[in-house]
């Protein structure tokens, strides 16, 4: 699910979110879970006519944005209609992103009482000139007690985490793997600040007035991150996400990574449902509009054809370290798995098993080892 | 407008004037060619098109004229009808020796100069090999409708140059027809008819030949003893050649078919023959029932000055290259080409021109009319080379110079004048010098305006000396120069390597104390041109075994998107697919990726580029 609202726009973002500022702003975010209860009619209608057997969700995610700049009862109302429309498994994973700023205890224990059993925190950094060159609002304190007040509530945490930022230094960033560390999540996301054309910070950039993270440094930020993280414990599952035990992955991100079936809802939401890949309209003005006039939000849509599924495999299996099995890469394509292994990229002995696994470089060069395996 | 012709073969000698225009590029030699034309009647004022004379597109474009072209017009002095022949020829530098050749067809000359731009070095060169094939001269001064213009004072410039009165200088607007009249009957008054034995056997010169797609080559002959007839057997002196006469004419402004031509006439054959190189410039036609025992003088092979590999981009494409060249050789008598590999390039050609301007003619013309994507080489110059053991080596690519010991490297140099105004004479003079020039002399054309003499190798001026000297003059400097003979020279071959393997295609011969220059440009260049690899890759500047500058591209670490949710994966998968195209256009040098921009960036005559990426 897509929340498409934040209280403010932070300077390196360019997801698909309004604040208040923008047109619409508020009316949208009052009527949001209304549509997105619209919009899981039309979905389950959708699936029926299609003949497909019904299913239940394994997973739930709503993210954005800031899901939490609604209330706890909205997010709980949309919950409700996946179970009363598609059913939810027995231990299903429901999850919800959180600024630690919007979000406290009573929120939080509201949140796990509706069925949410995952909360992941965008914690950012712990230093705070960091923050405010990420153009972050909340101090660095309401993280601990944010991660307190989903403990109390039984609820998962995962903390996400960003690295790169201009003017942090390699300290910074061990500070903050140290104080995220400190909290005890239960995952770590972990990612580089890319600049967005766009963006504030991307102007900023444009402008020579704020310097774009050098590569170089990036790659020494990873290597530290797997590093602390690894002796801490927590094991990579995913090029940017790390996990304490196997369990506690996020199983409804995997699903991206292995090619599940998954339906978005909200405005600038994405699906992947029976090899057909959907995207709905960002404008929430268009996404009402659309839903009220009883048709789908989705704007665009490619039918996958096998060459493209092939490639998606391989780019998206050559992240994980389950890995992509070696049946998946085309034979023509095998003769330069020897290469990779001898320059390092790929895990030899995963390869002889019969599974390409990257190594911690070949994790920093995933693109140009899925450019190998490629057809 | 004259009342009465001339027929083609039955017109007396006496009545005859053939005249060439020459003038520097765009002092408006067309413009004046195309009034001639409507006032003589040639060419109906309706149906004019502008720059009539002009043939091709690019000629267009560039407005020069490539190829000549000979217009015979009626016109009346005094009551008297005269036919006048009016030779067009190439202003180029280039194309030196055809404008020779026109020029020795012609009795007179008219010199043309922009009343607004005055005396450029081009106008000078022209006017000197007028002089020496004994034209006389009549001095005009054009484009006077224009506000710019300075009639007086160029007048002055003109007159003390030619050693006449300023008030002999015409004044004449090619734009708008003023004084053209008046022109064309000083060119009756001023330049003689032409003279030759019609009992003699024929002989005629050939000034230019071109190759048309629907009747093969035309020939332009001017005749000067005896004549020639339609359906007869003719020699070409050069190669003994016989052909027949299918068709022989004058042009008026279209080909128009007559029984001959006869002393002192221009005109064109046609004789079924579909390459140029069989009717060569500057040879001498004569009959085969009764030929010549001497041809004319002045006869030359054309010399290509200037050499360069081309290569096609996608090397597929290297057979619809070598058709394309094959074609453009029809027309092109001066072409040269042969087949080259390159470790780095592929499958390609050594191709010889006249000049840069006829590599970059013969570059637009394979790009725009063909349709070839190419890479060309920094074009050089042929050596002479002499080892120590005393064998000889001619090298036309850099990459062939010979190891060992070397005893002699001799260069091709040139004479070169350069035209500007005296407030450069500095930075010229520092410019020609930075590039092995040796002063000859400099003289004042007028108070403002100098003449600057110099001996420079060729291979100083092949690479970027023009818009240097442009640059430096502000566009005030004109240049001219022409082929001098050789000279020996402290020469050296500079290797480039990516990762410790040779890339012959960045090979260059320059002076040893420009040679560490060269290493440490052409390494800095690569450096920011090529992508970084998964291996560390040295690059390093080369005279034999001894490493004269290097650089180092450090091996990527970082290659990867970190974020890869739901929304992501469409967008990366193309990205993906795109950069899996691009590899494509990669070439490899052992096992380094080069894309091919880093080639065509590498071996063109720009300065290193910075880390932005020139083009």
């Amino acid at each position: 699910m897509h929340v498409p609202f934040c209280s403010r726009r932070c300077g390196y973002c360019d997801f698909v979110t309004y604040t208040a500022s923008d047109p619409g702003g508020e009316g949208d975010r009052r009527g949001y879970a209304a549509r997105v209860v619209a919009e899981l009619d039309l979905a389950a209608r959708a699936l029926e006519r299609s003949g497909a057997a019904p299913r239940e969700a394994s997973t739930v995610y709503v993210g954005g944005g800031t899901p939490t700049v609604l209330p706890p009862a909205d997010l709980a109302r949309i919950l409700r209609a996946v179970r009363e429309r598609f059913g939810l498994v027995a231990g299903a994973e429901v999850s919800v992103e959180a600024n630690p700023d919007t979000v406290d205890a009573r929120t939080l224990a509201d949140l796990a009482r509706a069925g949410f059993t995952r909360v992941s925190l965008g914690m950012q950094s712990a230093v705070g000139h960091v923050l405010a060159a990420l153009d972050r609002t909340h101090e660095p304190g309401n993280v601990p007690a944010a991660v307190r007040g989903a403990r109390a509530a039984g609820l998962a945490v995962s903390l996400d985490l960003i690295y790169g930022t201009p003017q942090e230094t390699e300290d910074d960033w061990r500070a903050t793997l140290e104080a995220a560390l400190e909290c005890s999540p239960d995952h770590v996301s972990a990612y580089p600040l890319v600049v967005e054309p766009g963006t504030r910070l991307g102007a900023l950039v444009a402008a020579g007035r704020a310097v774009a993270p050098d590569d170089d440094a990036l790659a020494d930020r990873y290597e530290l991150t797997e590093a602390l993280l690894g002796s801490a414990g927590y094991r990579w599952y995913e090029v940017s996400n790390w996990a304490r035990t196997p369990r506690d992955a996020c199983r409804h991100n995997l699903g991206y990574w292995r090619g599940e079936d998954w339906w978005g809802a909200g405005p600038g939401a994405h699906s992947h449902v029976g090899g057909v890949r959907w995207w709905n309209g960002r404008s929430p003005r268009r996404y009402a509009g659309a839903l009220e006039a009883g048709r789908s939000p989705a704007e665009g849509r490619e039918i996958l054809d096998p060459r493209q599924r092939a490639w998606e495999r391989i780019l998206l299996g050559t992240r994980l370290s389950e890995g992509l099995p070696l049946a998946d890469v085309p034979p023509d394509r095998r003769p330069a798995v020897a290469g990779l292994i001898a320059d390092g990229l790929v895990e030899g002995p995963a390869a002889l098993a019969g599974r390409i696994v990257p190594t911690l470089r070949g994790r920093l060069l995933a693109d140009a080892l899925a450019r190998a395996l490629v057809p | 407008m004259a009342s009465t012709v001339h027929t083609p073969s039955a017109t007396p000698p006496e009545a005859i004037r053939n005249f060439c225009i020459i003038a520097h590029i765009d002092h408006g030699k067309s413009t004046l060619a195309d009034r001639m034309l409507q006032i003589t009647g040639v060419v109906d004022a309706r149906k004019m098109r502008d720059q009539y004379l002009d043939r091709m597109d690019i000629e267009r474009e560039r407005g020069i004229t490539i190829k000549s072209q000979a217009v015979r017009m009626p016109w009346e002095v005094g009551g008297e009808t005269f036919t006048l022949n009016m030779i067009d020829t190439p202003g180029h530098v280039d194309f030196t020796y055809e404008v020779s050749r026109s020029l020795a067809a012609c009795e007179g000359a008219v010199l043309l100069v922009d009343a607004a731009q005055g005396i450029e070095a081009q106008t000078l060169a022209n006017l000197y090999l007028a002089m020496e094939n004994d034209l006389t001269v009549i001095p005009v001064l054009n484009k006077i409708d224009l506000p710019a213009a300075m009639p007086e004072k160029q007048a002055e410039e003109l007159a003390g140059l030619i050693g006449c009165d300023p008030s002999e200088c015409l004044r004449v607007s090619g734009k708008t027809g003023e004084g053209v009249s008046e022109l064309l009957d000083e060119i009756v008054r001023q330049f003689p008819a032409p003279t030759g034995d019609a009992g003699a056997p024929a002989r005629a010169m050939i000034f230019d030949s071109v190759y048309d797609t629907y009747r093969g080559v035309v020939t332009y002959v001017r005749v000067v003893d005896g004549g020639l007839r339609s359906r007869e057997r003719i020699v070409m002196m050069s190669t003994k050649a016989t052909h027949e006469l299918l068709e022989i004419g004058v042009i008026s402004p279209e080909p128009a078919p007559s029984q001959g031509l006869g002393v002192g006439e221009v005109g064109y054959l046609i004789t079924g023959v579909k390459d140029v190189r069989q009717s060569k410039v500057g040879d001498t036609v004569t009959s085969a029932s009764g030929p010549a025992s001497t041809p004319l003088g002045g006869y030359r092979d054309p010399k290509p000055m200037v050499f360069s590999g081309l290569y096609p981009i996608d090397g597929s494409e290297y057979p619809a290259l070598r058709e394309a060249l094959d074609k453009l050789k029809l027309n092109d008598a001066a072409l040269v080409f042969e087949p080259e590999t390159s470790a780095a390039l592929g499958f390609g050609f050594r191709c010889g021109f006249l000049g840069l301007l006829h590599l970059e003619i013969v570059r637009e013309r394979l790009e725009r009319e063909f349709g070839l994507d190419l890479i060309s080489t920094a074009p050089n110059v042929v050596y002479g080379v002499t080892m120590e053991d005393g064998t000889g080596t001619v090298v036309t690519n850099p990459s062939e110079f010979p190891a060992g010991k070397i005893a002699e490297v001799r260069e091709p140099v040139v004479r070169a004048t350069v035209l500007a105004p005296s407030d450069f004479i500095g930075t010229i003079m520092e410019l020609c010098q930075q590039r092995r020039g040796s002063l000859r002399g400099m003289d004042y054309l007028s108070a403002e305006r100098v003449e600057l003499r110099y001996t420079l190798p060729l291979a100083e001026i092949v690479f970027d000396f023009f818009d240097q000297l442009k640059s430096r003059t502000r566009g005030y400097a004109s240049l001219d120069y022409e082929p001098d003979g050789e000279q020996t020279a402290d020469l050296v071959k500079v290797d480039i390597l990516l990762h410790g393997d040779a890339v012959d295609a960045f090979s260059a011969i320059v002076h040893k104390d420009k040679a560490y220059a060269y290493g440490v440009a052409m390494a800095s260049k690569l450096k920011a041109l090529i992508p970084r690899q998964q291996f560390e890759v040295p690059i390093q500047a080369a005279i034999g075994s001894r490493v004269i500058a290097r650089e180092n591209i450090r091996a990527i670490r970082k290659d990867v998107l970190a974020k890869c949710y739901g929304g992501d994966i469409t967008r990366k998968r193309k990205l993906l697919e795109k950069q899996k195209e691009g590899k494509k256009r990669m070439k490899m040098v052992g096992r380094v990726e080069v894309p091919q921009d880093a080639f065509i960036a590498a071996l063109s005559n720009d300065a290193p580029p910075t880390d932005k990426g020139r083009r």
